[in-house]
């Protein structure tokens, strides 16, 4: 009973991390129909960004700031930065080809991801970075918490897991109540009517970018804070953001959500009862059940295609 | 060597009277064939030179290149330069069979290095010492190669009812998965299956009509290796080229261009994107039994990510969809890779590529001389105010050395001791300046193009020649991108021609 409930805790912690990585695909997919590559490795860096802003403040041994103050720090530096980057590639690398057949922007993507995954190898080395969150006031964040039954739920999970899902209810509001909400939808239903109809379609594509980008950069960090973090995370981590988005329904955020958390509690359960080294193999193995008896995935509407 | 079509195309239009009489071929629309017309050739006498070599037919180039091929190991005798061949050929095999897949089907194929890895697999479990079957290489080089096609087949099987983005998904997990049980395999079912990490040893040699060939001959690379090589290519090349003649191809390219078009027209549409995928990992599977023979052993760390990269590089750059493209995008990126390897000769390749891009873009005018001159004297400037400040910051030497790098260290500030924050800075301030060139126009781009080279050759000095393994993957993905971006045809390629 006891691993049930440390595992649970696990694949939630794991869960959300992949959760806000399959916003960022579900986001981006949803407006402009493609399949970004570099959403993983944009991730990656986010993780890269929060440790550069962790050592700026001091360390985590010595923060020169409280500790509460120094996670949000660095979770908004590794979010402004990955929406920056975000953008970047959109301008650059994905709105050339907007009007390109469909596999060119996708060939551009994996140019992308290939691109940042050794720009930051040849900048930063291919060494482990740790932002040893243990050192952080005195273990604070990991002797803190409740327990249940006999198993402690650290304060560090707790805090990662909260601030995962107040992000998605941000995202969920802006995207259900603002205008640029709106103007999300109406281009995600049909973009050339919602650009008849007065709406800035670039600009709803960018805004898109920033908040996917933004969101990987948030999970890098709360990755990053749980184990350490280097230049390879993002291949496979991308992989899994994607399978969760196509779970949940592609383009659907409460969709992304639920197949983030599947996919946590699932590597967490395969490897506590079986073994860490299958735990991928279980998530393809999903994925293609979803892909052969429920493309549409769990919240999505089949698509219909009018010739 | 280019496309039987274009180069019909393009005869009709030197001679206007057979077009008139002959019409557009099956399978081809009239607008797009005659769109050629609408470009206008060159003219002047490069015009000439280009419609006579159009006449060359595609097995006259074949055969010429062939015999430049299998002439260098004549000119060459040192091993390194044989096997560079080798690797070449290797390259344009599996270029060619990535070609049936996207050029020819507009499949986007992730998995597709697995599917050379299980032919390596297949091969090494047929003949290595371990397993003692010893099969004889005319039984286990087929064998390998349909069972590489079965895989394909299966991989492509749930992506019958996927679209596009699915199927690069489906494969790309598909390739994650090849690499978990390969580097597993030790532990399957409690078995030792293939070694996992340490993947299989001894694999046997090729051997032909009895005789088997030693993989050094004399102490030196075995020159046959890169003749048997280049007998699969010539086998390869031209069976794919008839199967894209054959009513199977034309149907493939009908895929590419709108499969719910073809799929209205009453074709096949799964069963060609499977046979595309199966032809595609067929070929993969020919070229990894190669490479294990010749290696005599197989890991798992062979078939990785950079290798997918690699080869989709080399199809992008050459263009998709025309063999002789493709080709020549293997040999480039191959020998691209190589020179990366080594400082001294890929400082002066960085060098000349700056030199002759820039005369390439800005031809041979004023802006030119402004430009180069612009630069050279900002360099004297930058450096001797570098010197005079502290003199460190100019004591670094050059890696890699010879007259370039002698020269370079003259001009090139490079620190003696490399201060932390300055290659993230210079990096990301290098990317940001091109990506800002291709946004301006005019007089500022050429007074922001003379900081941006300095700029660049900055990096290339003290930080790109310093790692050479992330470099040249930074290459392809910058390369991947631009071709994408700039020329989405290739070198070679036919360029897409919309009905709107």
């Amino acid at each position: 009973m006891d691993t049930f409930i440390q595992l649970t805790i696990n694949g939630f912690t794991l869960g959300s991390v992949y959760a806000l990585i399959a916003l960022g695909y579900s986001l981006v997919y949803g407006i402009l129909k493609l399949l970004n590559f570099a959403h993983g490795d944009v991730f990656m860096v986010g993780s890269f960004i929060g440790f550069g802003a962790l050592q700026l403040l001091g360390g985590s041994t010595d923060p020169k700031v409280p500790t509460w103050l120094l996670l949000v720090l660095i979770t908004l530096a590794a979010m402004a930065g990955c929406a920056l980057l975000g953008v970047a590639i959109e301008r650059f690398a994905y709105r050339p080809l907007r009007n390109a057949p469909r596999i060119a922007p996708l060939i551009s993507a994996l140019g992308v991801s290939f691109f940042l995954a050794y720009s930051m190898q040849l900048m930063f080395g291919s060494e482990q970075r740790d932002y040893d969150a243990f050192s952080l006031s005195g273990g604070a964040l990991f002797f803190n918490g409740f327990t249940i039954g006999n198993v402690r739920v650290p304060l560090l999970r707790i805090v990662i897991v909260a601030s995962a899902f107040a992000l998605m209810i941000v995202l969920w509001l802006l995207v259900t109540r603002t205008r640029m909400g709106k103007a999300m939808r109406a281009t995600s239903h049909d973009r050339e009517a919602a650009s008849m109809m007065g709406i800035d379609v670039d600009r709803v594509i960018v805004f898109a970018f920033v908040l996917g980008s933004a969101l990987a950069g948030a999970a890098g960090v709360m990755f990053a804070l749980r184990a350490p973090t280097d230049v390879a995370i993002g291949f496979l981590a991308g992989l899994k953001g994607f399978t969760a988005a196509v779970i949940g329904g592609i383009g659907s955020i409460p969709g992304a959500m639920a197949g983030g958390l599947i996919l946590g509690f699932a590597e967490a359960f395969t490897q506590g009862y079986i073994s860490t080294r299958w735990s991928d193999l279980l998530v393809f193995v999903i994925l293609i059940f979803f892909m052969l008896f429920r493309p549409q995935g769990m919240f999505g509407k089949p698509e219909i295609k009018k010739v | 060597m280019d496309d039987n079509e274009t180069r019909r195309e393009r005869i009709e239009e030197a001679v206007p009277a057979a077009s008139a009489t002959a019409g557009p071929r099956i399978g081809q629309d009239e607008w797009v064939a005659r769109s050629a017309e609408h470009r206008g050739g060159r003219g002047g006498w490069m015009g000439v030179l280009e419609a006579r070599l159009q006449t060359v037919p595609w097995w006259a180039w074949l055969i010429l290149f062939v015999a430049v091929v299998a002439a260098l190991p004549v000119g060459f005798e040192s091993g390194y330069v044989r096997r560079v061949a080798f690797d070449t050929v290797i390259f344009m095999l599996l270029a060619l069979g990535l070609n049936v897949v996207v050029g020819w089907g507009g499949l986007l194929d992730l998995g597709y290095v697995a599917f050379y890895g299980v032919g390596a697999y297949t091969y090494a479990i047929l003949s290595a010492d371990r397993y003692d079957l010893h099969l004889p290489v005319f039984v286990s080089i087929p064998v390998a190669a349909v069972v590489g096609g079965l895989v394909g087949l299966l991989v492509g099987l749930p992506s019958r009812r996927l679209v596009g983005d699915y199927l690069a998904i489906v494969t790309l997990f598909f390739f994650q998965i090849f690499l978990t049980v390969s580097n597993n395999s030790e532990s399957i079912l409690g078995d030792d299956l293939a070694g996992g990490p340490n993947g299989i040893l001894n694999v046997q040699p090729l051997s032909l009509f009895g005789r088997e060939l030693p993989v050094s001959h004399e102490g030196i690379f075995n020159v046959a290796y890169l003749y048997v090589a280049l007998a699969f290519f010539v086998v390869v090349f031209v069976a794919l080229r008839f199967a894209n003649a054959s009513r199977t191809g034309r149907a493939w390219r009908s895929l590419r261009e709108d499969s719910l078009a073809a799929e209205l027209m009453g074709m096949p549409v799964n069963w060609l994107k499977l046979t595309a995928f199966a032809f595609g990992a067929g070929v993969a599977a020919l070229t990894g039994t190669l490479v294990t023979a010749l290696n005599g052993s197989v890991f798992p760390q062979t078939f990785e990510f950079p290798l997918l990269i690699t080869v989709y590089t080399m199809v992008i750059l050459g263009g998709a969809g025309s063999q002789a493209g493709v080709v020549i995008g293997a040999i480039g990126i191959s020998v691209l890779l190589e020179v990366l390897r080594e400082p001294g000769d890929s400082r002066f390749l960085f060098y000349a590529l700056v030199v002759l891009g820039l005369a390439g873009t800005l031809r041979f005018s004023r802006r030119l001389a402004v430009v180069l001159g612009g630069t050279l004297l900002l360099g004297f400037v930058v450096h001797t105010l570098a010197d005079a400040i502290d003199g460190s910051w100019t004591a670094g030497a050059a890696s890699g050395g010879g007259r370039l790098g002698e020269w370079a260290n003259e001009w090139v500030v490079v620190p003696g001791d490399l201060a932390g924050w300055i290659t993230p800075v210079s990096y990301i301030g290098l990317v940001a300046a091109v990506l800002t060139l291709t946004l301006v126009r005019g007089r500022t781009r050429l007074a922001l193009l003379v900081p941006t080279l300095y700029l660049a050759a900055f990096v290339w000095e003290n930080v790109m020649l310093a790692r050479p393994e992330p470099t040249r993957f930074v290459v392809l993905g910058a390369i991947l991108i631009a071709v994408m971006i700039a020329r989405p045809e290739g070198v070679l390629g036919e360029k897409r021609v919309e009905i709107v």
